[in-house]
């Protein structure tokens, strides 16, 4: 009897895995359907199903691996949210509304833009580094920190860090969370004015979402307060009618001229929003028009998903493009390793070491949940910027490039940039150039750069094959690119206010009367500090000949990636004095990818003697033909030729700032783990059970 | 049918940052049933001011 029940629970532990087994195997012949045809184009359908099922064995087996032997979780360990409750931070959540608040709070701007700037490689390289570096880095990384941090009664990342690796590197860590802070709004504007730059249509919408944010702030304040679903609802109306008038705005001979902006206008106009947005009230402005993005981008999103697997369309972008090489018309450097900071967001962020030490893990209800927050909603990130690279993927390369490349390389009007679109080796009409530019509303799609006008593209052309044919597709390009500028607003709108008290605790290390006090000054400086320090860059990449995205993107994902190194070393630090040591290569095998990946990035940023990509070359060459009394293109005078001299030397000692911050990140990380082998017993600081306080 | 609309509405609002005001008046009728807790629009506005203040490290990319 004994012998057949052992025999009957073996055999339902084997059926447990065969579901498992053939979603593998889906997924493996997809991967290969993408990976090996050549010449004949492939079904989008195929990166999806390859994508999904690789997530969906990952999440099954990886993800719980980890909970139960790397983190051995314990779901009957009370959480911060069971111990701390108050009802206000600390709320055991329900785990699907908590993986919504986690999802919408991680995925913004980043993985809809890095793999449409990617896509210049072919998608094929996207999508493994995607799936790849999810799988073993980014997804690992979120569900680290939100497991350090669930540990530690929901303490934030700079915390976190103190209380293991000691003051210094605590310090340092803050200091390069705020320096990637300032490079994140500084490419989150950039993309905005690359958008809205001589569209008086886009710029009608966007600037129609102040005042109705303004109302439904109103609204929610005094009217009926608190009701924001039909506040949301009353917003989203306003937006659709925005769009639909925008359309007479645009073409009206009044109205037309006063809401077309050359970049540098709206370059001011936007760090000028900056400095005024973020010290106006929150309930004003912020909350209700982040209550309009965050449902906005959740319905794009899921209708993009829907739109795909209705639409199936044909990839028509190459596998592999030439560009591999490093020759690229979007963005200067090889695959290695200029691909792997280029898609930050989506594969790994370092971003999300923020929000996983954040709000979420003081609304964890049980330990047993963090594997579905932690690792599922990066993996939903993830399948979002497969989603992005599908959409940059099905349209005409002739147009992508078009689109992407900068003004220096393809010229101004059709006929140029198609005949130089034409010999990179993508065939495209002069005619096609105008007609996509009438389809959706412009007068011109040329070295759009930024990722959000491509996407806007792409999602017009599904969103109209599912609704309204191409009548409508004027109108869901500006939906989408409204869609993605209000949530970029958002964020730099938040990302101000955030940017300022993490300034303010920093200057406070020197100068401790610089906290919150009764005196307004300090807060008011801290702002205006980290207005100038995002609008400087956003100047210099309006205003860069080669289109800006081109400098300042690799520049964000060499910080983002690094604050990810920096969020695994902390997770390696941890695991060493939690004496789980020899499950520590579940950290340490993606922070080594990403310290190769930052370090060299960095390193060629810094020296490359290609003036393309190293700063110092580019201002050697510039200060060189000065000295000599020479302007080089595309600079038209001296003065802008210091002007580029001074940004690259500016851009120079910003990449070397990353790189001090990360090794010296490293050396901490690696003193705490020789430490850590020292002694015999964990020396993890977990807060420990017993200790409830009273709240 | 009711229970997921209700899920559904708690979703989005925990999407923006709103808890649920039922569950924190729970709280303070069990733990502080001595203190008066804030009335619905007070925890709205509190609740608002504590997710956009800028104390929460902001938005992600």
């Amino acid at each position: 009897m004994a012998a057949s029940d052992e025999q009957a629970i073996r055999k339902r532990v084997m059926t447990r895995h065969i579901p498992w087994i053939i979603i593998a195997i889906v997924g493996a012949v997809a991967l290969a359907v993408v990976a090996v045809s050549r010449g004949e184009a492939v079904n989008a359908l195929w990166i999806v199903v390859a994508a999904v099922s690789s997530f969906l064995v990952a999440y099954r087996y990886y993800a719980l691996y980890i909970a139960r032997h790397v983190m051995r979780l314990d779901p009957s360990r009370p959480t911060p949210a069971i111990r701390r409750a108050d009802g206000l931070d600390y709320v055991a959540t329900d785990r699907v509304v908590l993986f919504g608040h986690h999802f919408a709070a991680i995925a913004g701007a980043g993985p809809l833009v890095g793999p449409v700037l990617a896509a210049q490689m072919g998608y094929l390289p996207g999508t493994l580094w995607i799936i790849a570096g999810v799988v073993l880095a980014g997804a690992v990384q979120d569900f680290m920190v939100l497991f350090i941090s669930m540990r530690r009664d929901g303490k934030s990342l700079g915390e976190l860090i103190r209380m293991e690796m000691g003051q210094v590197a605590g310090a340092i860590a803050l200091f390069g969370a705020f320096m990637i802070m300032v490079i994140i709004l500084a490419v989150l504007a950039l993309i905005v004015v690359k958008a809205l730059a001589e569209s008086p249509w886009g710029m009608f919408t966007v600037a129609a979402t102040v005042p109705l944010a303004m109302l439904m702030g109103v609204y929610t304040r005094w009217i009926r307060p608190g009701r924001i679903g039909e506040v949301s609802l009353l917003g989203l109306v306003g937006l659709l009618a925005a769009i639909v008038y925008g359309q007479s705005v645009a073409q009206s001979p009044v109205w037309g001229p006063i809401f077309t902006f050359t970049p540098v206008q709206l370059c001011w106009i936007l760090i000028g929003y900056g400095a005024v947005a973020s010290v106006l009230p929150v309930w004003l402005l912020l909350a209700p028009r982040d209550y309009l993005s965050t449902f906005l981008k959740i319905g794009a999103i899921a209708a993009l998903a829907i739109g795909i697997v209705i639409m199936a369309p044909p990839l028509k972008m190459h596998a592999v493009t030439q560009f591999v090489n490093g020759n690229g018309p979007v963005w200067s450097g090889g695959l290695f390793p200029f691909l792997f900071i280029t898609i930050a967001c989506g594969a790994v962020s370092g971003f999300h070491a923020l929000i996983a030490s954040g709000t979420t893990p003081k609304l964890i209800a049980n330990e047993a949940h963090a594997p579905m927050i932690g690792y599922g909603a990066m993996l939903m990130e993830a399948f979002v910027a497969i989603m992005a690279l599908v959409g940059a993927s099905i349209l005409d390369p002739g147009i992508y490039f078009t689109m992407n490349s900068p003004a220096a390389v393809i010229g101004k009007d059709a006929a140029s940039a198609a005949a130089a679109v034409t010999a990179m080796g993508f065939p495209i009409a002069p005619d096609l150039i105008l007609q996509t530019a009438k389809d959706v509303g412009e007068h011109s799609i040329i070295s759009r750069a930024g990722g959000a006008p491509t996407l806007a593209v792409a999602m017009a052309e599904i969103f109209s094959h599912v609704v309204g044919g191409p009548a409508m597709k004027a109108f869901w390009y500006h939906f989408a690119i409204l869609f993605e500028a209000l949530f970029i607003l958002t964020a730099v709108d938040a990302g101000t206010r955030a940017g300022r008290f993490m300034l303010q605790d920093l200057i406070a290390l020197a100068l401790p009367g610089f906290k919150e006090g009764r005196s307004m000054a300090p807060g008011i400086i801290a702002t205006a500090l980290t207005v100038a320090a995002w609008g400087f860059f956003l100047y210099q990449g309006v205003t860069d000949p080669l289109g800006g995205v081109n400098t300042l993107w690799p520049v964000f994902g060499i910080s983002n990636q690094m604050l990810a190194a920096l969020a695994l070393m902390l997770g390696t630090a941890v695991l060493f004095r939690m004496k789980r040591d020899r499950f520590a290569w579940v950290t340490m095998i993606p922070t080594a990818w990403l310290l190769i990946c930052t370090l060299w990035a960095g390193f060629l940023k810094l020296f490359s003697a290609d003036a393309k990509v190293g700063f110092l070359t580019h201002a050697a060459r510039f200060s060189a033909a000065a000295s000599a009394g020479e302007v080089l293109a595309p600079a038209k005078s001296m003065a802008e030729m210091n002007a580029i001299i001074f940004n690259d030397r500016v851009d120079a000692g910003l990449v070397a700032i990353f790189l001090f911050v990360v090794l010296a990140i490293l050396g901490f990380t690696i003193r705490t783990c020789l430490a850590a082998r020292r002694v015999a017993a964990p020396t993890a600081r977990e807060i420990p059970v017993q200790l409830v306080p009273a709240e | 049918m009711s229970l997921f609309l209700h899920r559904l509405r708690q979703t989005a609002r925990m999407m923006v940052g709103m808890p649920d005001y039922d569950i924190y008046l729970r709280h303070m009728q069990e733990h502080h049933p001595d203190r008066t807790p804030m009335d619905r629009i007070a925890f709205f506005r509190e609740r608002q001011e504590a997710r956009y203040g800028g104390k929460n490290g902001g938005k992600c990319c």
